[in-house]
């Protein structure tokens, strides 16, 4: 399932860093998440700028599990997008 | 119209630090307030800042707000207006202890009091040896000031708008701002909000260039807003930028990379700054290195599919030292391109970081116009502060710090005055009408249906197109000749978005009408910034000119105004007096 437009506008962010990480996250690895994984996505969505960026980028360990079962595919979409 | 009306004594356009900190001013001080903010509060930009905020508490080296005025005017290449200058280095202690005691949690030395790190730029004694001077909460400082704001707004119930867009300022005939149309993002209801007071916080206009640390959301809505209702903006030519931003991304690479032992090489695998910078080399200023990339992308020789960046070699220093004293730098380059500097270089680009100028105001928060006889006459009931203000105490370069300062205290400054005003100001004005109106025709222009002949424009192609061009002809390498091309290209642009629809129409979380509008703020920032740039024929502080290397004060002191209502540009003289203490005379300004 595609995201709607009100998870994209939860996308927007205060930082740059976490524009990215979920900009593609959307573009290549939102349409293939079931109904669990885009309920941890919103999760996500709900945790400050700098936890969200500590969590994906491992810096910070979070307990809950469907969020952590994310990160490494949002890592992976980020990489995923050739270096210019 | 049949609008859903609201009326509130005092208008936040804005819910970064500025805005926050002026409600949090109103409410105490009993004032009906509320906020609109495009998005929730504390996803607002100030939570990217880190690096923390500057004041002279002198808790670990000596210090005085004397000094830190002298750095900051020095800083700002004498630009900077010095009344403004000194009023924010004498506020800083208190705004700082104020946020403490908001509950900022700030980092401690072990005798209980902040602690302070040394930045560049900071001076004891008037230019002699370092001084410290940012207090910082570990390294979310923005996130803690945000947070902490946000959560004393609740207590002292401000009342908030969260996800409305504000589309354009209400203002009568007589010149008064009554408030502003918006409208709410989730059901695409627009919405008059009326107030005696409206004060633009909306933050920079940082998403102008392709390459920059801004988020997203940094599309300059305030200063176009401004623009449009009449009020010029100050100083837009002077943007600063960092020589290396991830390329294609835009997130810093630290200087500490170039410190350790890091340098650039263009396509020819050639250590170029040699030839730019044959002492420093990679360690050069900012700006010549910033240049010297530009210039070796423009001749050429540029790496990549699109030859439009260079790369930032670290290898040579070996996967220990990477990983002990570059672990940050070396975690973004993964995480952001997929390459480990420890195998392969990085693409780097200069970034677009901070807006030196915006909506002039005075150190009242006032916004001030030449609307009378003066180039100074305050614009009533219409205030801002923040970065989308330029009450010019950055004037051509900011100081690491100094941004964060600059909204705590000109966003308490703008609600002492907005109480005032209030207090002598206790009725609402009726409403034009025809405002409104002019304004709903602003949004309801983006319900247009593609006539289908081939000639609609869509809005992401000309987004990208437009930070292309200003990254191309306003960034780092600016000529006349260059500039007036740009110029061109930017008013071509904005010629083409007239011609553009949405694909959506649907009323709720329309995301494509936002971004559509946002779009129409960074055309006017752009045809501002440029307009200004290519005005100004010396080099000072961030705008620096190939074609006028020079600074010139005998010509060049003065304020740019751009005004967009008649495409004019005009100049307002510096603030060199300040308020109580001697002037700093403009002087060369080496480190
Ligand atoms: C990566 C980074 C690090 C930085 N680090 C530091 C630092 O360490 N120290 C320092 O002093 N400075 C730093 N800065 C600069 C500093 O963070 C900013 O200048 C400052 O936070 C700007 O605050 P503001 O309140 O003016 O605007 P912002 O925080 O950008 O807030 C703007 C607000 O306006 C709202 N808004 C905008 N348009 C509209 C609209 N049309 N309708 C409704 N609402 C709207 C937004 O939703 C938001 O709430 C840094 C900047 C960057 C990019």
């Amino acid at each position: 399932m595609e995201p709607d437009s009100r998870t994209r506008w939860r996308c927007r962010r205060g930082m740059l860093e976490n524009d990215w990480l979920l900009g593609q996250f959307l573009a290549q690895g939102y349409a293939q998440l079931d109904q669990e994984g885009r309920d941890a996505f919103e999760r996500l969505l709900d945790y400050p700028d700098n936890v969200l960026l500590d969590v994906v980028m491992g810096r910070q360990t979070t307990v809950d599990d469907g969020i952590a079962r994310l990160v490494p595919a949002i890592r992976a979409a980020a990489a995923a997008e050739t270096a210019p | 119209m049949n609008l859903t009306r609201r009326k509130f004594d005092a208008l936040i356009i804005g819910a970064g630090g500025a805005g926050l900190r002026a409600a949090l001013q109103l409410s105490n001080g009993d004032a009906k307030v509320a906020v609109v903010s495009k998005v929730f509060p504390t996803r607002s930009h100030t939570v990217a800042a880190q690096g923390g905020v500057n004041a002279a508490l002198a808790n670990v080296l000596p210090d005085s707000w004397h000094w830190h005025m002298f750095d900051t005017v020095k800083g700002s290449d004498y630009l900077g207006d010095q009344d403004a200058i000194e009023y924010m280095c004498r506020a800083a202690s208190k705004v700082v202890y104020e946020l403490d005691h908001f509950g900022v949690p700030f980092s401690r030395l072990d005798n209980g009091n902040i602690y302070q790190r040394a930045f560049g730029g900071q001076s004891q004694n008037f230019g002699q040896t370092q001084a410290a001077r940012t207090c910082a909460a570990a390294d979310r400082t923005g996130h803690a000031i945000l947070h902490s704001l946000y959560q004393q707004n609740l207590r002292a119930r401000t009342h908030f708008f969260d996800e409305y867009f504000a589309v354009d300022l209400l203002r009568d005939e007589q010149g008064f701002v009554l408030g502003v149309l918006a409208f709410e993002i989730l059901t695409g209801e627009p919405i008059v909000i009326e107030a005696k007071t409206t004060l633009i916080a909306t933050g920079g206009a940082g998403q102008l260039f392709r390459t920059t640390t801004n988020a997203l959301i940094n599309t300059g809505d305030g200063m176009a807003m401004a623009l449009r209702a009449g009020v010029p903006l100050e100083d837009m030519e002077f943007v600063q930028f960092h020589p290396t931003g991830i390329a294609g991304r835009g997130m810093l690479i630290t200087e500490g990379a170039r410190g350790e032992g890091g340098f650039l090489v263009n396509a020819d695998g050639e250590r170029f700054m040699e030839r730019y910078a044959p002492r420093a080399k990679d360690l050069a200023s900012r700006d010549v290195v910033s240049r010297s990339i530009a210039t070796e992308v423009r001749e050429g020789r540029g790496c990549g599919r699109n030859r439009d960046h260079v790369l930032l070699d670290l290898r040579h220093l070996g996967a220990d030292a990477i990983h002990h004293r570059l672990p940050g730098i070396r975690e973004a380059s993964m995480t952001f391109l997929g390459i480990d500097p420890i195998e392969a270089p990085i693409p780097v680009f200069p970034t677009c970081h901070y807006s030196m100028g915006g909506i002039p105001t005075n150190c009242l928060g006032q916004v001030v116009a030449p609307v009378k006889d003066t180039p100074e006459d305050p614009v009533p009931g219409l205030y801002a502060a923040g970065e989308a203000a330029c009450v010019s105490v950055h004037g051509a370069n900011r100081l690491g710090g100094n941004s964060l300062l600059d909204i705590l205290v000109f966003g308490r400054a703008a609600a002492n005055h907005i109480l005032e005003y209030l207090s002598e100001n206790r009725y609402h004005r009726p409403l034009d009408e025809g405002a409104v109106e002019r304004a709903m025709a602003r949004l309801t222009r983006w319900d247009r249906k593609d006539p289908g002949d081939g000639t609609a424009e869509r809005i992401e192609p000309l987004r990208r197109e437009l930070r292309k061009v200003m990254e191309d002809h306003c960034s780092v390498f600016r000529t006349d000749e260059v500039m007036r091309e740009g110029v061109e290209k930017v008013r071509a642009l904005r010629e083409r978005l007239n011609h553009a629809v949405i694909a959506d129409h649907s009323a709720t979380f329309n995301t494509a009408r936002v971004e559509a509008m946002e779009l129409e703020n960074l055309m006017d920032c752009a045809l501002a910034t440029i307009r200004s740039a290519l005005g100004r024929e010396e080099s000072r502080g961030a705008h620096s000119r190939i074609d006028f290397p020079e600074r010139d004060d005998q010509h060049w002191l003065k304020h740019s105004l751009y005004s967009l209502v008649d495409d004019s540009l005009d100049y307002k003289p510096v603030r060199t007096q300040p308020n109580t203490v001697a002037s700093f005379p403009p002087k060369e300004r080496v480190y």
